[in-house]
């Protein structure tokens, strides 16, 4: 494999690793955020416990989140310098601003919210959660700024830079800031990982709940996490089609790839089983159709052209299989989502709740259900721009890094495989650990402190 | 003052800041294993830093942010080119990051034994792979239009070597005089005499760093050519001056603060040498990276500025009131009294 291929794979690989930690830390910091604000404004003890038990599991996740997140940021320079240089005037900005607005904003309030308890009064100890979370969703919004401009790239113009070579640079700021495709990816994105947190936490009640541990503490946990889940799970699907038809608009071939379209057609169908045959130019399998529902969803138009992949040269699709088969599963898990957090927030209400054993087993095993979702999400937002790295603009293979040698990369992606891989195994046996340890009895000592000061 | 002037000198805070800020936490990291005896006194120490090492880090990540938005040639060329050296250091970040965090997260002796190590270990290649990058840095590094012509061996050459001493000593000792400052008891008294040990090591180091720049390096060119500029190499030995005259007084947050001063001021010294590169090419001048060649354009620059002008004093405002917060000592009480503490 060369340098190029390497690289990808690293990308692709610390990508989605850093991003199973991201989702959960979006969601998770809201609803701790959530509990704790619960127990200032009612003096409920139950909340206080939720806010340290799940905030417990939180800063668990979040160190990983943030450390992992460091390799993004260096890695655009390491491996993909020729890519760093191009396009450094745009989108450096808003990595930078990311780390300003929004890094020292949930890196120094964590550290608040950790050690503060017993320093600062109730309400400014669960301010700086609500800042944590604000700081998270922020540098969710800038990263995803930076990604829709790679996307579709905006407010720019390619230039001639000092040392004689092609550059874009930014000429409009406020087209970068009001990106369609970055707006509709950060909500996309957010209410994604806030589904990822109501199945963390309704997964692990109902593991509690199976056991009848705790029954008022995660039944409160479930309830709060269904009706977060069912609100987030319908608004990923409303802004999961906002951005369908940005990529209609801007990415025809990410479209044609996504819905398996071979042939340019008008009002074209959607069939609930096929198979893409990328090497006969066809589908070997379609069937059950929904007539004009794939134009209908893309242009909120039955009658809609979608352009399709035959009328793309060959380097210039982007890989069908992957593409499509994410999008396909991607949205299967949606809708499965949105249901089963529907069911929770009905029977939750339910006195008898901890007895519906086999909806709660099912709930547990759902816990890994929305990461996957996630990472198929990115998948096609990724592999479905190729041969692009900036749309339209720059190719992934003009990128990379002339400098590093194959040896280089293959020792790095040798090195984060492995060190990822434990680290992903340390992740999971404390998460498992201290999510079956169970909340903690004996706050005693603390509201006593606390009152002091309340 | 021109737009790339400007993005210079906050280049050179930010660098600066980040220095003076984990250095102290990489100086803790190095020394905890010498000074620490007992479990407790181990968490301790993770302990008078638990509630800052996580906003101490963001200002390498916006040193970096800042050089990829204002000077992209730079990112991308230095990114690349030390892709080895950069790559341990970001394992060393991590695993500094995870060992705090996980520690104290089971009870079991070999575990924390094991986190203990890592703690110490990359405390020591933190300060050393960042004083052999700059000091690489300062010295200019092989490349030109074919691009770069050194290996990450290459960069432990004796100058690189050296700089890297320098950052270890000055780390160890700057995390020295935090914990004395942090920290009560036997704890204290050993954080004392080993910030006084060290002292002189500094110093040697320091002096031998400044004599062997003159010889091997371009970097003191700038004080001879703009003497007014000498203020800061000035600075940076008055204020490790200052750090030992405290010391023999015994008033350790003076001697930090000064000891704050001099990270601050010898990394300035480094920067202010290297103006208006920001990386000299060592094979000819031409191939350097200088703030203007590698410089965004005037617009992102402005851009950039405002941003900076308005969030930057909010981060500093907060991070203030945050130190205020978390300015008492940290006691055996702390750490065994609390579940939240590491």
């Amino acid at each position: 494999m060369d340098v190029l291929t390497l690289s990808r794979w690293q990308f692709a690989i610390t990508c989605m690793f850093h991003f199973i930690f991201v989702p959960l830390t979006l969601g998770l910091s809201i609803l701790t955020a959530y509990f704790e604000t619960r127990w200032v404004q009612t003096n409920d003890e139950t909340w206080l416990r939720m806010a340290k038990f799940w905030g417990k599991l939180f800063l668990i996740n979040f160190s990983l989140g943030v450390v992992t997140g460091i390799t993004m940021e260096f890695q655009f320079g390491m491996n993909w310098a020729e890519y760093s240089r191009y396009v450094g005037d745009i989108f450096g900005a808003p990595l930078a601003i990311e780390a300003t607005v929004a890094f020292f904003l949930e890196s120094v309030f964590i550290g608040v919210w950790i050690f503060g308890w017993d320093r600062i009064s109730k309400k400014a100890h669960a301010l700086s959660i609500w800042l944590v979370a604000l700081g998270t969703n922020l540098s969710a919004l800038w990263i995803l700024l930076a990604n829709g401009w790679m996307q579709h790239p905006v407010g720019y113009h390619l230039v001639t830079d000092a040392m004689g070579q092609i550059r874009a640079e930014m000429i409009d700021f406020g087209a970068l800031l009001t990106n369609a495709n970055g707006w509709y990816k950060f909500f996309h994105t957010v209410t994604s990982g806030y589904v990822v947190a109501a199945f963390f936490v309704m997964g692990i009640s109902a593991w509690h709940l199976l056991r009848k541990s705790n029954p008022d503490f995660f039944k409160r946990s479930f309830r709060t996490a269904a009706i977060f889940g069912l609100a987030s799970t319908i608004a990923v699907v409303a802004t999961g089609d906002f951005s369908a038809i940005d990529v209609a608009k801007h990415q025809p071939a990410k479209l044609a790839a996504m819905e398996s379209v071979w042939d340019t057609q008008k009002g074209v169908d959607f069939f609930l089983l096929l198979v893409p045959d990328s090497d006969a130019e066809r589908n070997s399998i379609e069937a059950i159709g929904l007539p004009k529902m794939v134009s209908l969803l893309a242009f909120h138009n039955p009658d809609g052209e979608v352009k399709g992949l035959k009328d793309f040269p060959r380097d210039l699709r982007p890989p069908v299989a992957p593409t499509f088969w994410s999008f396909r599963v991607m949205v299967a898990l949606g809708f499965y989502m949105m249901l089963m957090a529907a069911i929770g927030v009905w029977l939750s209400k339910k006195p008898d709740f901890a007895d519906y054993g086999l909806f709660l087993k099912i709930m547990l095993f759902s816990i890994p259900v929305p990461y996957l979702a996630g990472q198929l999400g990115w998948v096609v937002a990724e592999v479905g721009r190729q041969p692009w790295i900036v749309y339209g603009v720059l190719k992934t293979a003009d990128g990379v890094s002339r400098s590093i040698s194959t040896g280089q990369v293959v020792g790095s992606l040798l090195g984060f495989t492995l060190f990822y891989g434990s680290l992903g195994v340390l992740d999971v046996y404390l998460l498992t650990k201290f999510a079956k340890k169970g909340p903690d009895g004996d706050i005693g000592g603390f509201i006593k402190m606390e009152g002091r000061r309340g | 003052m021109e737009l790339q002037l400007i993005w210079f000198i906050l280049w050179g805070v930010l660098w600066a800041v980040y220095f003076m800020l984990d250095g102290f936490v990489i100086g803790m990291q190095m020394i905890s294993g010498a000074i620490a005896k007992t479990d407790t006194e181990k968490r301790i120490l993770i302990n008078t830093v638990g509630p800052v090492w996580d906003g101490n880090e963001v200002w390498l990540i916006t040193a970096g942010g800042a050089t990829f938005a204002a000077f992209p040639r730079t990112y991308a060329l230095m990114f690349s080119y030390l892709y080895t050296a950069l790559l341990l250091l970001l394992f060393a970040l991590i695993v500094r990051g995870v060992s705090f965090e996980f520690r104290g997260k089971v009870d079991n002796a070999d575990w924390k034994a094991s986190w203990d190590k890592a703690i110490v270990v990359t405390g020591f290649l933190l300060a050393l792979l960042f004083g052999v990058a700059f000091g690489n840095i300062f010295k200019g590094i092989p490349m030109d239009a074919a691009g770069y012509h050194g290996t990450f061996f290459s960069l432990l050459n004796p100058y690189g070597l050296l700089t890297g001493a320098l950052f270890l000593l000055l780390f160890a000792m700057h995390g020295a005089l935090y914990l004395c400052v942090k920290t009560t008891g036997d704890l204290c008294r050993r954080a004392e005499s080993l910030a006084g040990k060290l002292w002189i090591p500094v110093l040697l180091v320091a002096v031998t760093f400044l004599v062997y720049s003159k010889i091997d390096t371009k970097l003191l060119d700038n004080y001879f050519s703009m003497p007014a500029l000498m203020v800061i190499p000035l600075a940076a030995v008055g204020s490790l001056l200052a750090v030992k005259l405290f010391m023999a007084k015994k008033a350790w947050y003076k001697a930090f603060a000064a000891s704050c001063a001099t990270v601050l001021f010898v990394t300035f010294t480094g920067v202010a040498g290297l103006f208006p590169n920001l990386i000299p090419s060592s094979l000819d001048p031409v191939w350097s990276l200088t703030i203007y060649n590698s410089s965004s354009s005037p617009y992102t620059l402005k851009i950039m500025t405002v941003v900076a002008f308005i969030f930057v004093p909010i981060v500093i405002a907060y991070k203030i009131w945050v130190y205020r917060v978390f300015r008492a000592r940290v006691t055996e009480d702390d750490v065994l009294k609390k579940s939240e503490a590491y």
